[in-house]
């Protein structure tokens, strides 16, 4: 698939000394979501601050679809919607002007039509006359997306998206993504949830002190770095692992009625056929078992504590 | 270019001073209609007239002009400092538009609106005063150069600005002082020679002088001198506002 966005060789020290990116390089693929994972400070808000123009970079380069953000600075930034991290909004403004305001500024005539499709996507349209600084924080975030979607933009910037929104909007806001990206629109998210980029991401991103760690597709990073777990509910419980599975470092739950098989599903066996036989060698008896693979949670956690 | 955006901007910023009528527009009108009661008649009645002008329709040009200072400075200030400060200014630097639409947009709309308040003064001075415009479309060239020079300048201490009070630092202690000692009230031949000379270092003289000799034909410098120091200055704003956007200065790093 092709890139929409190729970030190379990008770095930024701001004033201060601090040097929040550092040789970044990374190409987003068109009409897919990518989701940016990384601990605070770590750099996600300033590389999407490059990109969208935000802050000027101190070496590197970027292109969205072929346009230099610096020389052909008109072309890219008009193809980009951004949704920031804060709730900034023009407190005194009503939804209708704020959205209208950010179509005009990213160039675009006036498509009232436009503007009321989004905002009744958004659930916004019954407040279109409220000033914003009458919303609920949920509603600001929507506002933000909708002057985000007002120019209608190839690719969209969610920084933090859903950061202090409930669980039913987070939900909502899942589904809008997920038919902008339906639709062909290429979204870049960054997010503190993990569910969040295990549920909608297409590839993932890890970004720590300023340099990507990782890119990886979901499914693949999962199955690459993902440990799975075995866990055997027993009929009779145990006081100790018996010395004889010693070799499958087996764990026993402290009630001691189910033990834990930990394997790596990489590996060219999983060692579960001799587990099994040993278990039946040893009288152990187990009436259920199941199977638990890492979270991206635990994946993203062992990856920043490399 | 972008005008589209340049719309935008004009609307958006227009739109508060309909929203903020009291602050933008009555109050500076009340103000200055007390200084006519206060200057113009109650002790301006008094003092004999300056160079042939009554001192009442003498203080015309520079109270119009120190509203003018004030308000361009004022509102492109609060302009672009406002969504610094709530954090919007993200939108407007991610947007496809050039620095100097954006300066057209804030700029324009300031500038607009200080050229609206001066016609509303002119207009209420009238009521207190006798008014004599000499050379009508000079005295509108003079509104319009003063207007956008300073709401170029109000533009540079917004974006220099990091908190309110550095907002207010720059009206109410350098411009305000140099409008009142600029020869708003006063004709700078009334000083003694030393502070004729010193007056001459502020340029708000040259200001008040051509406007004032578009109404009267009566100026404390020459009209070319003043015509080139309000171009300079302006040219001056507009090289300041060049770097600002060069470097990014308080924007973008």
């Amino acid at each position: 698939m092709p890139s929409i966005i190729s970030v190379a060789n990008l770095s930024k020290t701001y004033a201060s000394g601090f040097q929040a990116l550092n040789n970044v390089s990374l190409d987003i693929r068109r009409g897919e979501i990518f989701a940016l994972l990384g601990p605070n400070g770590a750099g996600k808000t300033t590389l999407i601050s490059v990109i969208c123009g935000i802050v000027n970079p101190s070496a590197g380069s970027v292109t969205v679809d072929g346009h230099d953000i610096a020389r052909d600075y008109r072309a890219a930034r008009s193809l980009i919607g951004l949704v920031p991290q804060e709730l900034t909004t023009d407190a005194f403004e009503s939804v209708w002007n704020t959205v209208s305001f950010s179509r005009g500024l990213f160039g675009k005539p006036s498509n009232p039509a436009h503007i009321e499709k989004v905002l009744k996507e958004l659930s916004l349209w019954d407040k279109k006359d409220n000033k914003i600084m009458t919303l609920s924080g949920g509603m600001k975030r929507r506002v933000l997306i909708a002057k985000a979607l007002s120019h209608e933009p190839r690719v969209l910037f969610l920084d933090e998206p859903t950061a202090g929104v409930d669980v039913e909007l987070r939900q909502a806001m899942w589904q809008v993504v997920r038919e902008l990206r339906d639709s062909g629109v290429t979204v870049i998210l960054t997010t503190h949830y993990i569910d969040e980029a295990e549920e909608m991401a297409d590839r993932i991103g890890v970004i720590n002190k300023g340099e990507i760690i990782l890119v990886e597709e979901k499914a693949a990073l999962m199955h690459k770095l993902g440990r799975k777990q075995l866990a055997l509910h027993l009929h009779k419980r145990l006081e100790v692992v018996p010395a004889e599975l010693a070799p499958h470092r087996l764990e026993l739950t402290h009630d001691g009625t189910e033990l834990i098989y930990t394997y790596d599903t990489q590996g060219e066996r999983t060692g579960i056929t001799t587990l099994l036989k040993d278990l039946s060698a040893a009288g152990i008896a187990f009436k259920d078992l199941q199977t638990k693979q890492s979270s991206l949670e635990d994946i993203f956690v062992s990856l920043v504590k490399r | 270019m972008n005008l589209h955006a340049i719309r935008a901007i004009y609307i958006f910023e227009m739109s508060r001073t309909w929203r903020t009528l009291l602050q933008s527009v009555v109050s500076p009108v009340i103000s200055t209609s007390l200084y006519f009661v206060v200057f113009g008649a109650a002790i301006g009645s008094r003092i004999p007239e300056i160079e042939g002008v009554s001192y009442g329709s003498f203080i015309v040009p520079g109270l119009v002009m120190l509203s003018l200072l004030t308000q361009s400075i004022a509102n492109a200030s609060f302009g672009i400092y406002f969504p610094k400060f709530t954090g919007t200014i993200y939108e407007l630097l991610s947007a496809p538009i050039s620095y100097f639409e954006i300066v057209l947009g804030y700029v324009g709309a300031a500038a607009t609106k200080s050229i609206i308040l001066g016609l509303i003064i002119l207009a209420t001075a009238g009521l207190f005063v006798p008014l004599h415009i000499a050379h009508p479309f000079l005295m509108l060239t003079f509104l319009v150069l003063t207007s956008v020079t300073f709401s170029l300048l109000g533009f540079i201490i917004g974006i220099w600005a990091d908190g309110f009070e550095k907002l207010q630092v720059v009206p109410l202690l350098i411009v305000t002082p140099l409008t009142f000692l600029g020869g708003s009230f006063y004709s700078i031949n009334m000083l003694p020679p030393f502070w004729q000379t010193v007056t001459l270092f502020n340029p708000v003289v040259y200001l008040v002088s051509g406007f004032r000799w578009a109404f009267y034909e009566v100026a404390d410098v020459s009209l070319g001198v003043s015509v080139g120091m309000t171009l300079l200055f302006l040219t001056a704003c507009m090289a300041a506002i060049w770097y600002i956007f060069k470097t990014g200065y308080r924007l973008k790093n």
